[in-house]
């Protein structure tokens, strides 16, 4: 008798019916001018582009595109502003600026949420309850330390560096701009901010709420525009500080155009994170991670854990409860409260996941996605993962940056250390394993800068991020993420 | 396939993260169950709900008066699903039998010196037999948790299996008593003792200790039950007891199981609520999502 596969049936006839988060309180204008010295001025070109909803394809505004002009202005405003007033001003009123900037974001958490699944397509739930509660967070963190920093750096006198210029992926948009902008007020300094083209507006709603506080003018300004207004913001000869999170190819070329300059600068770059399960790990929970680490933000991590390491004696039984698993994720309309995967950021990354999915097939990797139903319009892709690969397949060795995940087996801990850290990135990686003494030797061997122990992708302000290699260096976040914004 | 006793490897158990299993609990919360979606669950919740009286003071009376409750729910609302059994003590099963006929819902005895298994083998399967004897389609019995906090699990395990021979046809519920256990690694090493040695059902709680059923010891048997069921194709049913008196959270069990163990599963055939007030409360969200109003609780029937 043929042994019949056991299967587990999903489709129960019981689906969740739609549960959409209501649009009708956000504040949205149809047009967004450059936050520049405490106003909202026109862009010299007089120029604007298009921000759209990557679930519907639907314009949500037109936003201004500033141009070297523009960016010079915002620079001249933030260095007015820092030499008369921020530079001056005593820590502990700084501080409690910024704690006002932090309290009107919680007040405005559900209009930054629901803005933030608009422009960008992540779920509602993680928006509401990642994004905008860890970019409150970070601004209470890092208003904590304003008046603290002779006691961060004992007997060094720090000081602030002058205008930072800052530039945000698309990603997280609101919490990579609280990233940067918190500690870079707490330690005094003004800044230029760029959010990325495809996902500005709640950059610019930020730049309201800054507004509302009553921050003097010119301290903080967000301009808005494509890579060349990013351009202009490394090459200005005012800016002494440059912090970039996006991919390596742009962290490369701003290396090289701030080299010989005074400019500081911290880069935030790609990743390739291994994600290790050996055979002792509670595998049910493993499993929970490795769809957190892969899944989570569609994929758009630059710490997602996408390259998958599994002890061999495990494999079968995980790669099962993974698939199983995966036939629960709901993929769809961003702002339902129950949808796990949301839209793909946009056209352009989803030809680029499309593309690697491709490239996967054709190097004989094994692909699986789930059975979920995906929307008509928009951009989409299911959870993908792909079997029989090794580290020799670009799908392993290249970001994707999308819901795509490359499984690998390994049988010892030196193997897989060897694995993990046969990648140009360094930027995290996660252990599971029930045993201690395991997880700690790993930390230790692992070239990461953030290593995850029995779980994955967890964020909290007062924990340093940042990474190794072609990920980047200096740290944001906790104390560490006061230094890059200091001189001492 | 008819369930029998399975050898078990007693030195390894797999382990159980309490953190991972609060994240994945935590999606299944902040899901929304509405309209059609919540009519549903809730006709079928209200049909796994095994309608329970386990207190010292119970009489005859008091169980004849839960049977006609089991029978007649609210009968001015049409079409409604029936419970899926009446849940008593070895000695009313004759009472319940007699008053569930031609009901269609079954009735489960407690056994074994519920709810501490304090005693005998030889008592604890006279216990199980008189239940039998006397037409309880179902058997909850508990399990030795002293013998199993000793680390006896071939002690354990021999008692459920010879309950289980105990009872014949009907089919057995061991309760675990997680609230004993301490940690969840101890809740799956008993799941899975349990359900080896023979259990048609695993259930969290005798309802007399605190906490009783959780979502999060919940999963962890599901997920025990998943593993027997990925490696024989056998399914084992789940009944969560005690703690669970409102409609949202008997809507997210299902969620769970649901996107735990799938179809298979969404039925009284394997899975069941013990709970005395939560088939009001679901009757009042039922009648509510009809009419558009709460009634008041006086408008439910209190047996």
């Amino acid at each position: 008798m043929a042994k019949k596969t056991i299967k587990i049936n999903f489709d129960t006839g019981w689906d969740l019916a739609p549960a959409p988060e209501s649009t009708g309180h956000i504040q949205l204008n149809e047009q967004y001018n450059l936050f520049i010295g405490g106003k909202w001025v026109k862009p010299s070109s007089g120029n604007y582009f298009a921000t759209t909803n990557p679930a519907d394809e639907t314009t949500l505004a037109m936003v201004a595109e500033a141009n070297n002009k523009d960016v010079d202005k915002a620079v001249k405003a933030a260095r007015k502003a820092y030499d008369t007033v921020w530079s001056k001003m005593s820590a502990k009123e700084r501080g409690k600026y910024i704690y006002r900037i932090a309290r009107l974001i919680q007040e405005k958490a559900r209009e930054f949420a629901v803005i933030e699944s608009l422009d960008g397509g992540k779920p509602i739930r993680e928006s509401r309850d990642v994004d905008i509660p860890l970019a409150a967070a970070h601004f209470f963190y890092y208003a904590g330390w304003a008046d603290k920093l002779e006691y961060a750096f004992p007997n060094r006198k720090p000081q602030p560096l002058g205008v930072a210029g800052q530039i945000t992926p698309w990603n997280f948009p609101l919490l990579m701009a609280a990233w940067k902008i918190a500690p870079a007020l707490a330690t005094g300094n003004t800044i230029v901010l760029k959010p990325a083209e495809t996902t500005p507006l709640t950059a610019l709603k930020l730049a309201e709420a800054i507004q509302e506080a009553g921050l003097p003018d010119g301290v903080v300004n967000i301009i808005t525009g494509a890579g060349e207004t990013g351009a202009a913001i490394v090459n200005h000869n005012d800016v002494d500080k440059i912090a970039f999170t996006g991919s390596t190819g742009v962290g490369k070329i701003i290396q090289n155009a701030i080299a010989g300059t005074h400019k500081k600068a911290t880069l935030e770059l790609g990743g390739k994170a291994a994600n290790i399960i050996f055979e002792d790990a509670a595998l049910d929970q493993a499993v929970e991670g490795i769809i957190n680490g892969i899944y989570f933000n569609q994929g758009h991590v630059c710490c997602a854990g996408s390259r998958l390491f599994v002890q061999e004696s495990v494999y079968n039984i995980v790669l099962r409860k993974l698939k199983d698993r995966m036939e629960s994720l709901i993929v769809g309309n961003p702002l339902d409260k129950n949808t796990d995967i949301g839209a793909i950021n946009s056209k352009e990354q989803l030809q680029v996941i499309n593309k690697y999915l491709k490239i996967g097939e054709k190097e004989g990797a094994e692909m699986y996605q789930s059975n979920c139903s995906i929307p008509k319009k928009g951009y989409w892709c299911k959870p993908t993962l792909f079997t029989n690969v090794s580290q020799s397949n670009r799908i392993v060795q290249e970001e994707i940056f999308g819901p795509v995940l490359a499984i690998q087996t390994f049988r010892t801990v030196a193997e897989v250390i060897e694995k993990a850290n046969n990648t140009p990135f360094g930027l995290s990686a996660g252990v599971w394993t029930d045993k201690g003494s395991k997880l700690f030797n790993m930390t230790s061997q692992l070239n990461a800068g953030i290593i995850w122990g029995n779980t994955f992708n967890k964020f909290d302000p007062t924990s340093p991020f940042g990474g190794y290699k072609e990920s980047g260096f200096g740290r944001e976040g906790g104390l560490h993420g006061l230094k890059p914004y200091l001189k001492f | 396939m008819s369930k029998t006793k399975q050898k078990i490897d007693l030195s390894s158990f797999p382990t159980v993260d309490q953190v991972g299993i609060g994240d994945r609990i935590e999606r299944i919360t902040k899901r929304s169950i509405k309209k059609e979606t919540k009519v549903q669950g809730l006709k079928m919740a209200l049909n796994m709900v095994d309608l329970t009286t386990l207190e010292g003071a119970d009489t005859d009376k008091k169980v004849i008066q839960l049977c006609n409750k089991a029978q007649h729910l609210h009968d001015t609302y049409p079409d409604l699903p029936t419970v899926a059994a009446v849940c008593v003590y070895p000695n009313f099963v004759k009472t319940a039998k007699t008053n569930l006929q031609g009901s269609g819902i079954n009735v489960a005895s407690v056994a074994t010196a519920f709810p501490s298994g304090q005693s005998s083998l030889k008592i604890k399967l006279l216990d199980t037999k008189i239940a039998v004897d006397a037409g309880a389609e179902e058997v909850d019995m508990v399990i030795s948790r002293g013998k199993f906090h000793e680390g006896d699990y071939n002690f354990v395990y021999d008692e459920i299996a010879a309950i289980k021979e105990a009872c014949g046809n009907s089919r057995l519920k061991v309760i675990l008593e997680t609230g004993e256990l301490g940690t969840f690694d101890k809740v799956r090493k008993a799941s899975d003792i349990a359900i080896a040695a023979g259990a048609d059902f695993i259930k969290t709680s005798t309802g007399k200790i605190s906490p009783a059923a959780t979502l999060p010891v919940t999963l962890v048997m599901l997920e025990a039950i998943k593993d027997y069921y990925y490696k024989t194709g056998i399914q084992v049913g789940m009944k969560p007891a005690g703690g669970i008196s409102n409609s949202k959270l008997a809507l997210q069990y299902l969620l769970l199981v649901k996107e735990t163990l799938g179809k298979d599963w969404l039925t009284n055939k394997w899975f069941r609520f013990g709970a005395s007030s939560l088939a009001n409360d679901l009757l009042m969200q039922i009648v509510k999502q009809d009419t558009g109003i709460y009634q008041s609780k006086d408008y439910f029937s209190k047996d």
